[in-house]
């Protein structure tokens, strides 16, 4: 094989394996991707009870209430316009407080929101990414500054 | 040829995925740096009922006279939790009249709110309905604007004010407009 | 003062970048071997200021000056030493300043160690290891400077992020760091040779070990931080597909095929173009990591518009770089001399398909990596990309180079026979099969998963086994002889052994964690009994005491497994003050066969504590088979330390070309 054709087959592989990959991360974007709503967007757009969606927005003041002594928790997520319910069963994350921002995956049934993960993570800006977008009013809420 | 164009194509690769990532970023409109529509415009004459007893609240007049900063804050909204101590440092280290405007909140709240946080402000409006934010352009809370001595809006801060946003953009201009009063 | 010194040593250090980048490639194009030799001298001073800046910034960490700004927000009088010192990188400016020493360092290397380098390629090398200096200089000094002072100086500093108050992230960034701009030597070299226009075996032979040395220390960074956020999170996860892990995943796979590459470039002479390639896009991707993390995209799109300063400069600086480089390479590479042929199925071709897999699995990752920016950037939807992403698109794509790992060191170089060398591998072929099978026969056909993972690991540490005892002849010649070639194996034969057997054992702690994990949460009362599988937990305290700079609920659990006391675990919940924190501090017992994990929550009014406890089978062989990978790097290391000084060695020592043969 000349070096020619060797470099074209190298290249044509490459390709079949790229299109593989392409096919794969488009049919794993259909299935897996989440898509974010802050409670205004629940309020006017609807999500259907059985789609995975993730939520985020202030944790409203006062509405953290405990049951099962802390295993179960509702509390109400606000982006100052509108509100949701939700429910979690599992222990909150350490950043977890009143009055900062939480991202909640799960399915909304129309009134309540069944998180079946409470995000806070490392991210010690109290603030995940998406909930500061959400809140919009919040700019800058404090520059990045991780250290990894 | 074929052969050149193949050792081309990182190249354009990487320039349409740079082109990609760049351009909506660079052009986009941040909401943040969005001029007010109220920019220049006389502040909407609201007359809002004072949230404390011993401090005045905001009238029509209260706007004129001096440049000052106000500022639309509320006790349930957690980054005007963040800002708080910058606007404490304003108070106690300037003598540029702070005016508060709570908005949208409940009126015990906010007097915890500031008895554990601390008033910075010279006089704090009542804005219950959120009908003064509404014609002031408030796109949310917080939100401060610069306003002169003739009662027009200057500039217009959306989200805590962070200590390089006032000293690099705030406090300077509070000077521009103090000298072209004097 | 200090800090001032400092300063000052950083725009010295500048200024010296601006001479080195200029004085030597101007040289090398005139071919002055005076102003060539000005290489190494200035690469040599300019580490020296940056060195200067560096300590006098930990200088001022460690008297705990908090008139330096940096100090004061990243720092306090209270903190244990340890972290006071892993705060000067615990924090933006510090970070860069690291970044580049490390930088600096590495051009220093080549200016100390690279006397038989041919005098132009050594004066460019330096120039463009410079050119990167110069920009992270500018960087620093426009942006970022780390020496900025307080005035009023406050009387203690903000503290440090509690969580980063840890052992295993005080050396996680510097590891990462080495191992990120580690591969700038290998785009500098790729610079070099593309300005030369030649790539030639002694390039590759240079530019290896300091691959195999980035490669290295990266994968051991990597596998710190995954290991600070498996006990530090109190969340029992070892690896999340967040965008941070993944801005330093991608340099680690790309650099990864290019170590394969460079050995073709080095033993056949072929892919020269390729490695090329492979080594700007490695690096670039480590400047990406940079920029990702640096920048606060991660935070929010907007946090960038917000604070463009910083962004921007780093954009910039990425998209020169990668612009300007693959510039370069589009003019430049195909002037490259074609080398040595090779038959598709060669160890070479093997080594092809490596490098195709590898780099199609970095695309995905950076698809799911990007596309959420992407999309947030063009529509403002925010999605978000989790694990079911990249379990579904990563994991098959890497599936073929488990498969191709077993049979491609068995494939001679230049031309092989597939059949050959499927035929050998027919013990570790019946290996895999009872292997699986009896995964099957335990989770009663259940989850197909565990089984391909089992599977393949087994596939994998068959093929290992099999090169070796190819390699020594086993049963084939007495066994003294057999054992007696064990012993006289290069290093670079261990290491590649070494480093594909953790694979192995790094896939069976990964699929043992991910299928086989149980959980339970329940709220205990002191007294109270948990059980999880064997496990039995009597929580038999909850105290409160006072650390250095927390406070701290420390629970005490009595385990018993099967019946038999196991181990007394102590779980801590923390409260940093100064920064009004509260973290987890997991309480782990670790065994061979995996990991039992104790976290307490907050107490509840009534006297309860939430504990979770997690039984994560096999964890702790993700390490263990972290650490080979890196052990395998050490000992490849090791042999081409030999092998650089092999020119002067040879004349002494005829058997020198012994060591040439190995295949790697």
């Amino acid at each position: 094989m000349t070096p020619k054709r060797r470099r074209l087959s190298i290249v044509l592989i490459g390709l079949a394996m790229l299109g593989t990959a392409a096919a794969l991360v488009l049919t794993a974007f259909e299935d897996n991707l989440v898509f974010f709503f802050s409670p205004t967007d629940i309020a006017e757009k609807g999500v259907g009870p059985d789609r995975r969606i993730r939520i985020g927005g202030m944790v409203e003041d006062g509405s953290w209430q405990k049951y099962e002594e802390g295993l179960r928790s509702e509390f109400v997520v606000t982006d100052f316009q509108n509100a949701v319910k939700v429910v979690y069963r599992g222990s909150l994350p350490d950043l977890f407080r009143e009055g900062q921002g939480v991202v909640a995956e799960g399915k909304f049934n129309g009134t309540v929101f069944t998180a079946s993960e409470v995000l806070a993570k490392h991210d010690e800006n109290y603030m995940p990414r998406e909930v500061a977008d959400a809140l919009k009013k919040s700019g800058r809420w404090k520059e990045g500054e991780e250290a990894k | 040829m074929l052969n050149r164009l193949l050792f081309l194509l990182p190249l354009l690769i990487f320039a349409v995925i740079a082109g990609y990532f760049t351009v909506p970023i660079l052009t986009k409109k941040d909401p943040h740096l969005l001029p007010s529509v109220m920019i220049d415009k006389p502040a909407p004459p609201h007359d809002l009922g004072p949230l404390l007893e011993d401090k005045p609240g905001v009238g029509p007049e209260a706007l004129r006279g001096e440049v000052k900063l106000v500022n639309f804050f509320a006790s349930w909204c957690g980054p005007c939790r963040v800002e708080h101590p910058i606007l404490m440092r304003l108070a106690a280290e300037t003598d540029l009249p702070l005016v508060g405007i709570n908005y949208k909140d409940q009126r015990d709240a906010a007097l915890v709110w500031l008895r554990e946080l601390g008033d910075p402000f010279g006089r704090i409006g009542v804005d219950g309905d959120g009908r003064a934010a509404i014609d002031w352009g408030v796109y949310g809370v917080p939100e401060t604007y610069v306003v002169d001595a003739s009662g027009h809006i200057r500039y217009r801060h959306v989200g805590p004010l962070t200590a390089q946003a006032l000293k690099e953009t705030i406090l300077p201009m509070v000077e521009q407009l103090k000298a072209a009063k004097g | 003062m200090i800090a001032e010194i400092g300063h000052y040593a950083l725009v010295l250090a500048f200024f010296v970048a601006i001479a080195q980048v200029v004085v030597p490639l101007y040289g090398a194009a005139r071919r002055d071997t005076a102003l060539m030799g000005f290489a190494a001298p200035a690469a040599s001073a300019q580490f020296l200021c940056i060195a200067i800046a560096f300590g006098a910034l930990m200088h001022a960490y460690i008297t705990s000056d908090f008139s330096v700004a940096n100090v004061a927000q990243n720092s306090h009088s209270l903190k244990p030493l340890l972290y006071k010192i892993s705060g000067v990188w615990g924090n933006h400016e510090g970070s860069m300043v690291f970044w580049v020493l490390i930088l600096a360092l590495f051009g220093f290397a080549v200016a100390a160690f690279g006397r038989q380098l041919p005098d132009s390629l050594k004066a460019r090398v330096i120039s463009i290891q410079g050119l990167i200096g110069l920009a992270f200089l500018a960087f620093i000094l426009l942006t970022s400077n780390p020496f900025e002072r307080l005035d009023p100086a406050p009387l203690d500093g903000r503290d440090l992020n509690p969580l980063l108050q840890d052992p295993g992230l005080a050396f996680h960034p510097p590891m990462l760091y080495i191992g990120y701009v580690g591969f700038s030597l290998a785009f500098s070299f790729a610079m070099a040779a593309l300005i030369e226009g030649r790539v030639d075996p002694a390039w590759a032979r240079w530019v290896r070990p300091w691959t195999l040395a980035a490669w290295t220390f990266l994968t051991a960074g990597i596998t710190l931080g995954s290991w600070w956020a498996y006990y530090e999170l109190g969340w029992g996860g070892w690896w999340f597909w967040d965008p941070v892990e993944n801005a330093s995943f991608m340099p680690w796979l790309a650099g990864t095929a290019l170590l394969h590459s460079a050995i073709v470039v080095e033993k056949r002479d072929a892919l020269k173009a390729w490695t090329i390639l492979l080594a700007i896009i490695t690096f670039s991707l480590s400047l990406m990591g940079t920029f990702l993390v640096r920048s606060g995209i991660l935070t929010s799109v907007h946090a960038f518009a917000v604070d463009p300063e910083r962004g921007l400069f780093i954009l910039g600086i990425l998209i020169v770089a990668v612009g300007g480089s693959l510039t370069l390479f589009a003019v430049r590479a195909p002037a490259l001399k074609a080398g040595g042929l090779f038959a598709p199925v060669s160890r070479e071709g093997g080594l092809v398909l490596n490098n195709l897999i590898l780099s199609v699995a970095t695309v995905t990752v950076f698809i799911g990596t990007l596309y959420p920016l992407f999309l947030d950037a063009m529509t403002g939807d925010k999605v978000s990309v989790g694990a079911p992403f990249f379990n579904a698109t990563f994991v098959p794509v890497m599936i073929p180079l488990l498969v191709l790992l077993a049979i491609g060191p068995l494939l001679p170089w230049k031309r092989g026979n597939l059949r050959a060398a499927v035929e050998k591998l027919w013990v570790s072929a019946l290996f895999t099969v009872v292997v699986a099978g009896g995964i099957l026969v335990l989770e009663k056909g259940a989850p197909l998963a565990p089984v391909l993972g089992f599977g393949f690991a087994a596939w994998v540490a068959g093929g290992v086994v099999t090169e070796l005892t190819e390699r020594i002849r086993l049963f084939r010649i007495p066994l003294g002889d057999s054992l007696r070639r064990l012993f006289n194996l290069p290093g670079a034969a261990y290491g590649m052994s070494l480093a594909h057997l953790g694979m192995a054992v790094f896939i069976c702690g990964a699929t043992g964690e991910m299928n086989w994990t149980r959980e339970l949460v329940a709220t205990a009362r002191a007294g109270d009994t948990l059980t999880l599988g064997q496990y039995e937990l009597v929580l038999e305290k909850v105290e409160r005491s006072q650390g250095p700079n927390y406070f701290r609920d420390m629970a005490t659990l009595n385990v018993s497994k099967d019946g038999v006391p196991y181990a007394t675990l102590h779980p801590e919940r923390r409260l940093y003050p100064v920064q009004q924190m509260p973290t987890t501090e997991a309480a782990i017992r670790s065994g061979i066969s995996g990991d039992l994990y104790v976290a307490i929550g907050e107490g509840s009014d009534l006297g309860g504590y939430i504990v979770r406890v997690w039984v994560k089978p096999l964890v702790p062989w993700i390490w263990a088979g972290a650490m080979m990978m890196v052990l395998g790097g050490l000992f490849s290391l090791s042999d081409r330390r030999l092998r650089i000084g092999a020119p002067k060695r040879s004349r002494r020592r005829p058997a020198a070309p012994a060591v040439t043969e190995a295949g790697d």
